[in-house]
């Protein structure tokens, strides 16, 4: 166990690293996330962001290396962490045949919430994520902006202390993205949500984040706030400019062709 | 428990919500009984090739059509499951603090449901073709039991090869190579006592073969459980429970 104040950090991680064959995903890295904290974690395709986030949702296990996600940790207390985490996928993952309602009480069942209090909080959370007149239609005929909505609510239902959230406005018009924006932001002030969120959005990592780390080939090349990280690189240093110098040049397509396939399909299907 | 039941039966709500949303699956399903009682049964049945005792050649093959249609229609459950990994719904559930046999017997309670409405399909074409049914409402009730355990093994049987093969376009290949020995290799069209010593081996550790003794006896006037119900429903229920625990360790490898 850790002694020193193990609940400091939403989340921790040490030497966390992920192989897949020859292939070092993730290669230990140190991430601190304080409660309350909009963390953007930022990278080329393939730099092994979603990596990071399926680990930390308990969905992969570490090669080695450990973390902690609300004070638990991800390999010995899983269920501990699920419970207290919400996560949207890199894919939609709202299922299409279902309506919007029927996705949420899915969840609502799935986390256990107690049935008086199951109906109110899905009302709220379609309230919430302006979504309330489309509860009872069928997903598939949702727009891209509202599937992404839907996703948050799900995530959010169950109140949870971490929210995670891999590249949450991929392929949304800037109207929906604000929106998105809008609504992390409320959740934050209003539950002290700590939020981890992986953008190729240098709008989204400036206006919205907290605190950014740049992965570069599964290593992490820079952390701190943008506007340091800016400042850092020169005074009239963009955001554009910071990724282009840490994430190892233009946004080349590093990723294997399923990745890229998959980022599309996303990107695809919202628009 | 009781957190077992609430989660397994979210998930079967949800698919069965599914199922009454878009049954052209089913009806479709529906069309392979027919083809195989009217057109392959009454045409074998002239034939009188094949010696199945006191029953009539199509009394002998309405169990194993049954079977068969059960079989068919929970196999392709994992096509199901490897298009909700493809979109992200696996991830979802597993990022869930459900737990990991919740979601896998939700899956497999659903297709028990799914293969209902089959023992439905089979029971209305043998009674226009007047099979010899057993009309007793404990028989009635005891092949529907049959019927959703084995719609259960079948579908958690499809969800572990969808676990290892992980794409569309494999495990269409694999489904197709797996179902029609599955069926051949069973009592279904033709009794075990005449089959050559190498396949009736073979048919006996198949479970579809006790799901058919099983329904055979429960089905049809005069038909007869050649291992007995306390077997058949052993073996299958010991299937159902090495299958879970298999299934339960290689769904979230889904997610990865
Ligand atoms: N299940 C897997 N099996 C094998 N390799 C994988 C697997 N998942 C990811 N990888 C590889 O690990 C590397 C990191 O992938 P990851 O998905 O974490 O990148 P990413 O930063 O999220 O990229 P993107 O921006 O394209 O989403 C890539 O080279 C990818 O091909
Ligand atoms: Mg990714």
């Amino acid at each position: 166990m850790d002694t020193a104040a193990p609940d400091k950090f939403a989340i921790e991680t040490s030497a966390l690293t992920r192989q897949f064959g020859h292939l070092t995903a993730v290669d230990h890295i140190e991430l601190r996330v304080p409660y309350g904290e909009i963390f953007g974690l930022l990278g080329a395709n393939g730099a092994g962001k979603s990596t990071v986030i399926k680990m930390l949702t308990t969905l992969l296990s570490p090669s080695s290396g450990s973390a902690t996600v609300g004070g638990f940790d991800i390999i010995k207390s899983p269920g501990d962490v699920r419970r207290r985490i919400g996560y949207v996928s890199q894919l939609l993952s709202a299922d299409g045949t279902l309506t919007g309602y029927e996705n949420l009480r899915l969840s609502a069942k799935l986390y256990g919430l107690p049935r008086a209090e199951r109906n109110g909080r899905i009302a709220d959370a379609l309230d919430f994520m302006g979504l309330a007149d489309s509860a009872h239609k069928l997903v598939r005929t949702y727009s891209g902006g509202m599937v992404r909505r839907l996703e948050l609510a799900q995530a959010m239902l169950h109140r949870p202390t971490v929210l995670f959230l891999d590249e949450p406005t991929i392929g949304l018009d800037p109207v929906a993205r604000h929106m998105v924006w809008d609504r992390l932001l409320d959740l934050r002030r209003d539950y002290g949500m700590t939020v981890l969120i992986t953008t190729h959005d240098m709008e989204e990592a400036e206006t919205l984040c907290d605190k950014l780390a740049i992965l570069h080939r599964g290593r992490v090349s820079v952390q701190g706030k943008p506007a340091e990280l800016r400042r850092e690189l020169g005074t009239d240093a963009t955001m554009d400019d910071v990724f282009a110098h840490y994430a190892g040049g233009l946004i080349h397509e590093s990723g294997t062709f399923r990745e890229v396939e998959q980022t599309r399909r996303t990107a695809h299907r919202l628009g | 428990m009781k957190r077992f039941i609430r989660e397994s039966a979210a998930i079967v709500e949800v698919e069965l919500i599914k199922l009454i949303r878009d049954p052209t699956e089913l009806v479709s399903r529906a069309v392979q009984p027919v083809l195989w009682l009217v057109v392959f049964g009454q045409v074998l049945a002239q034939v009188r090739g094949i010696h199945t005792g006191q029953l009539s050649y199509l009394a002998f093959i309405t169990p194993g059509i049954l079977a068969q249609s059960v079989l068919f229609s929970a196999i392709f459950y994992g096509i199901a499951v490897i298009w909700e990994r493809d979109l992200g719904v696996v991830h979802k559930l597993l990022a869930s603090p459900a737990h990991r046999l919740s979601l896998v017997f939700g899956k497999a309670l659903a297709a028990g449901f799914r293969g209902l409405v089959q023992a439905v399909v089979v029971y209305l074409i043998a009674l226009v073709m007047h099979v010899s049914l057993r009309l007793e409402p404990l028989a009635i009730f005891a092949v529907l039991a049959n019927v959703m355990l084995g719609s259960a093994i079948f579908a958690t049987f499809s969800l572990i090869i969808a676990c290892i093969v992980k794409t569309r376009e494999r495990f269409m290949g694999i489904g197709q190579l797996l179902t029609m020995p599955l069926f051949f290799a069973s009592n279904a069209i033709y009794p075990l006592d005449i089959m050559p010593g190498w396949l009736r081996f073979i048919a006996q550790a198949n479970p579809l073969t006790y799901l058919i003794d099983a329904l055979r006896g429960l089905m049809i006037i005069g038909g007869e459980s050649v291992h007995g119900y306390a077997v058949d429903f052993a073996v299958m229920s010991v299937t159902f429970t090495v299958l879970l625990f298999i299934a339960v360790r290689l769904y979230p490898t889904l997610a990865e």
